[in-house]
């Protein structure tokens, strides 16, 4: 009954959708007026109807209704309940459903929160949102239906895999998709404000905190994402530039260059048309990722999930959106006024600097996930890796970190140098002694990681400078989420590079009772021995350790053999300290019975991590901040219009 | 500085449609190319992990890793009925099986009342099927479609791996892929 009903709920919303679609559009023609009451309820409605079908399949999960189809192939009645609720998202018709659920809730809100917006960009917005989501109610109604029965249901579950139960593996991949929904509604924003030419401050401060919003969970999501592969793949490596690590950074980048472009325009009523081209290529760079992922059409370390049926599904759906987007932006950009004016000494101007370098990033990442497949189109094989898009990406990311150092400290329209040279020398002669010091200190040191430190460690400093000469207490917390979210960059920019210039590996063959040092680290292999997990056996090592003659700890690198499914995988061990990361793997066993063992100490690693976290922590101080700025306002102007109507009733 | 000049050009604004134009140009290529991705496999010179997969129909027994160990080089066909490439293939997976090769099959995501009607208007060259609902083994085993064909030496250790049919010219190849896997 539950799934019957969870089935009938989703396609009343599809419904609504398509009328909400029409309704809109036919508000915005001469003579529709009568219909544009109609828009704001239906898409509240639609939000409503899509969480009831979501909740629905969560309480099938959760219940392990074992005559639906995806639970039987999903789930499990034995599976912790942690899992039970997780293995709703984690398949392709659930997540599917999670999509539309975010993207149709959003829209809802929208709906009933929205007043700052002009009404028909609002309506024209909607229905936007209502025709990309129908693309995806096409997909999951007529392919993918997830409240599908069986003919007679299913003795068990089959989805007890215990690989699969990770906590990990269980919310990273909905944390990504909040973050790649959330720019639909953005884009839906700019396809409203292209149709009704609107393109304006007040546009831009209602899609601001939606792409806060997002850009918060994308950011989350790809550190974690980073930390994951870094203790799980068991090379030490925490960055691969693997086409599905690309495919969650380039709208990362997206977002990021929109974020700023977006504050540009709701303050000073700058870069209009550049910050509608953003919207529309935020949520492109979220398809294009998504497609990249799902199509299998690169090669990829986590190609698991690929079918080309549903990457021609979702391509079809590219191609309608971002084709029809840009085509939109074509016909309308010339008729988006240009905004005001700044000199190129100004805020507006390092903020347009940075926007190009983002996109500059963008650009070049994008490039290298597609070069295999290009180079692939006239015959040669080749692969992109490291080589290529470190250094590429440092040409545009070094002078932007340095750009934002300065650009916070400049005021918006024009500015003199003479007024910040003093501010902005503090941390220009910490960048300079630190790369002195290095250079004397570690002479054989590459030339990125040295940039990366020095670059880091004045940004860290740099960013706090917009607060001198404030009242704490009274500075907006919007201006503390930046300070955060730029130290939180240099942070983790610092511990990228003196990950990758410092870090000592010592690859030893050695026999129970041997002793190894790397690093400050003494280390001693203590026993080996089998031990057995629930669908593994492993060989464990114990291995003691000891920063500087200090205590030991204990850390167990395990090799570890899977009986179903059936594989090897290598369980690295961790010891953490404030200043860095000891990484320790079980190899095999040599023919002369020695263990070869892997170990590496990574100085001041784990900023790498603690800098995303900061990024996202200023994120989220600043969507506090602008919300609570939005709420009073709102507040004030219900006040104002309140008064004014008991004057008019008065007169 | 302006944001942009006042009069805007025509050919910049259009520039972001024209590059859309061409990824999309790009990936549908990509998307319908032949499948041709010859990567040597990882798992050339490993030994078969440990399993044990139900028979996958009534007349052959299920497979497992011990079965495959038996001092004798053999072939392990990962196929499914439903697939077309692996109907193209039986009669040289059968001509293999009379020049005295075992074969041992992996049905992938099959039902047995398809695979039975499969086997019966295809013929069965195999010794024993194992059944892989959820293609644990076949990823296993470092394949990543159907039909791929494996040279597992005595000892169970995989000596090569042919990705898509064998096509009745790489009869001879296999054969001498087996003789190699003999010594």
């Amino acid at each position: 009954m539950i799934a019957e009903i969870g089935l009938a709920v989703l396609w009343m919303a599809a419904a609504l959708a398509v009328l909400q679609l029409f309704a809109g559009f036919s508000a915005l023609r001469p003579g529709g007026k009568a219909l544009a009451g109609v828009v704001r309820p239906l898409a509240v409605m639609q939000g409503v109807l899509v969480a009831i079908s979501f909740l629905a399949l969560i309480d099938l999960f959760l219940e392990t209704d074992l005559s639906v189809k995806l639970v039987a192939a999903n789930s499990h009645s034995m599976k912790p309940f942690i899992f039970k609720l997780a293995g709703t998202w984690g398949n392709h018709e659930g997540s599917m459903l999670l999509w539309i659920t975010i993207m149709a809730v959003s829209g809802g809100v929208v709906a009933l929160v929205e007043k700052r917006l002009r009404e028909d960009t609002l309506i024209a917005t909607l229905a936007g949102q209502a025709f990309v989501s129908l693309g995806f109610y096409a997909f999951l109604l007529l392919s993918s239906n997830p409240f599908e029965r069986l003919p007679e249901p299913a003795p068990e579950g089959q989805g007890l895999n215990p690989l699969l139960q990770d906590i990990g593996l269980a919310f990273h991949p909905p944390t990504l998709y909040v973050g790649y929904v959330g720019l639909s509604v953005a884009f839906s924003f700019a396809i409203g404000a292209l149709i009704t030419r609107d393109v304006g401050p007040a546009f831009a401060r209602a899609m601001r905190p939606w792409v806060l919003g997002a850009w918060i969970f994308l950011t989350v999501g790809i550190t974690a994402g980073s930390y994951w592969a870094y203790y799980t793949l068991g090379w030490g490596g925490w960055w691969f530039w693997d086409p599905v690590e690309n495919a969650s950074l380039m709208p990362w980048l997206a977002a990021t260059a929109l974020l700023h472009s977006c504050s540009v325009l709701a303050s000073r009523n700058a870069l209009r048309a550049w910050t509608v081209m953003l919207g529309v290529i935020a949520f492109s760079m979220s398809m294009v990722g998504t497609f990249l992922v799902r199509s299998g059409i690169l090669t990829s370390v986590h190609a698991f999930a690929v079918d080309p049926e549903r990457g021609s599904f979702i391509l079809a759906l590219l191609a309608i959106y971002i084709g029809g987007a840009l085509a939109l932006f074509g016909i309308r950009a010339s008729t988006v006024t240009e905004g005001e004016r700044f000199s190129l000494f100004s805020r507006e101007a390092s903020l347009v600097f940075n926007n190009v370098m983002l996109c500059g990033i963008l650009g070049i990442v994008l490039l290298g996930t597609l070069y295999p497949l290009m180079t692939e189109a006239f015959g040669a094989k080749v692969s992109v890796g490291p080589p290529y898009f470190n250094p590429v990406s440092a040409i545009f990311a070094i002078p932007m970190m340095l750009m934002m150092g300065v650009g916070p400290l400049l005021r918006w329209r024009k500015d003199k140098p003479s007024r910040i040279t003093a501010m902005v020398a503090v941390p220009a002669l910490l960048v300079a002694l630190v790369l002195l010091a290095i250079v004397l200190m570690f002479p054989s040191i590459r030339v990125l990681p040295m940039l990366g430190i020095a670059v880091g460690a004045g940004l860290a400093v740099a960013s706090w400078l917009p607060l001198k000469g404030r009242n704490l207490r009274r500075t907006p917390l919007s201006v503390w989420g930046m300070v955060v979210a730029h130290c939180g960059l240099g942070v983790a920019l610092l511990g990228a590079a003196s990950e990758s210039a410092f870090s000592t590996e010592r690859l030893a063959a050695m026999n129970v009772g041997d002793t190894q040092s790397v690093g400050p680290i003494a280390l001693k292999l203590e026993k080996i021995e089998p031990v057995a997990g629930p669908n593994w056996t492993a060989i464990e090592a114990t291995v003691s350790a000891s920063y500087k003659g200090g205590g030991a700890v204990t850390l167990h690198p395990q090799a570890r053999t899977f009986t179903s499914p059936p594989g090897e995988r290598t369980e690295s061990a961790l010891y953490t300290r404030w200043n860095g990361q000891l990484y320790a793997v079980l190899g095999n066993e040599g023919d002369d019975g020695r263990w070869q063992m892997r170990f590496w100490w990574k100085p001041f690693v784990p900023l790498l991590w603690l800098g995303g976290l900061l990024v996202a922590f200023g994120g989220l101080l600043a969507l506090i901040g602008r919300v609570a700025q939005d709420v009073k306002r709102l507040r004030v102007g219900d006040k104002i219009a309140f008064r004014k109507t008991r004057q008019d009733m008065l007169k | 500085m302006s944001e942009q000049p006042p009069k805007r050009s025509g050919i910049a604004i259009w520039l972001p449609l024209a590059l859309f134009g061409a990824f999309f140009a790009l990936v549908i290529w990509g998307l319908y190319r032949p499948a041709d991705r010859e990567v040597a496999s990882a798992f050339i010179g490993k030994p078969l992990p440990q399993f044990n997969l139900p028979a996958a129909t009534k007349e052959r027994p299920g497979l497992t890793t011990a079965a495959m160990t038996t001092g004798k080089p053999r072939l392990l066909n990962v196929f499914a009925s439903w697939c077309v490439p692996c109907a193209v293939e039986a009669p040289q997976l059968e001509a293999l099986r009379q020049q005295g090769v075992e074969i041992d099959g992996v049905a992938i995501r099959d039902r047995k009342a398809d695979l039975d009607r499969f086997l019966a208007t295809y013929g069965n060259p195999f010794a024993r099927i194992g059944k892989d609902d959820l293609s644990e083994v076949q990823l296993g085993i470092g394949s990543s479609g159907v039909p791929e064909t494996f040279v597992i030496d005595g000892k169970g250790v995989i000596r090569h791996q042919h990705i898509g049919e064998i096509r009745p010219e790489d009869v001879p190849m296999i054969l001498e892929k087996l003789k190699e896997a003999q010594s």
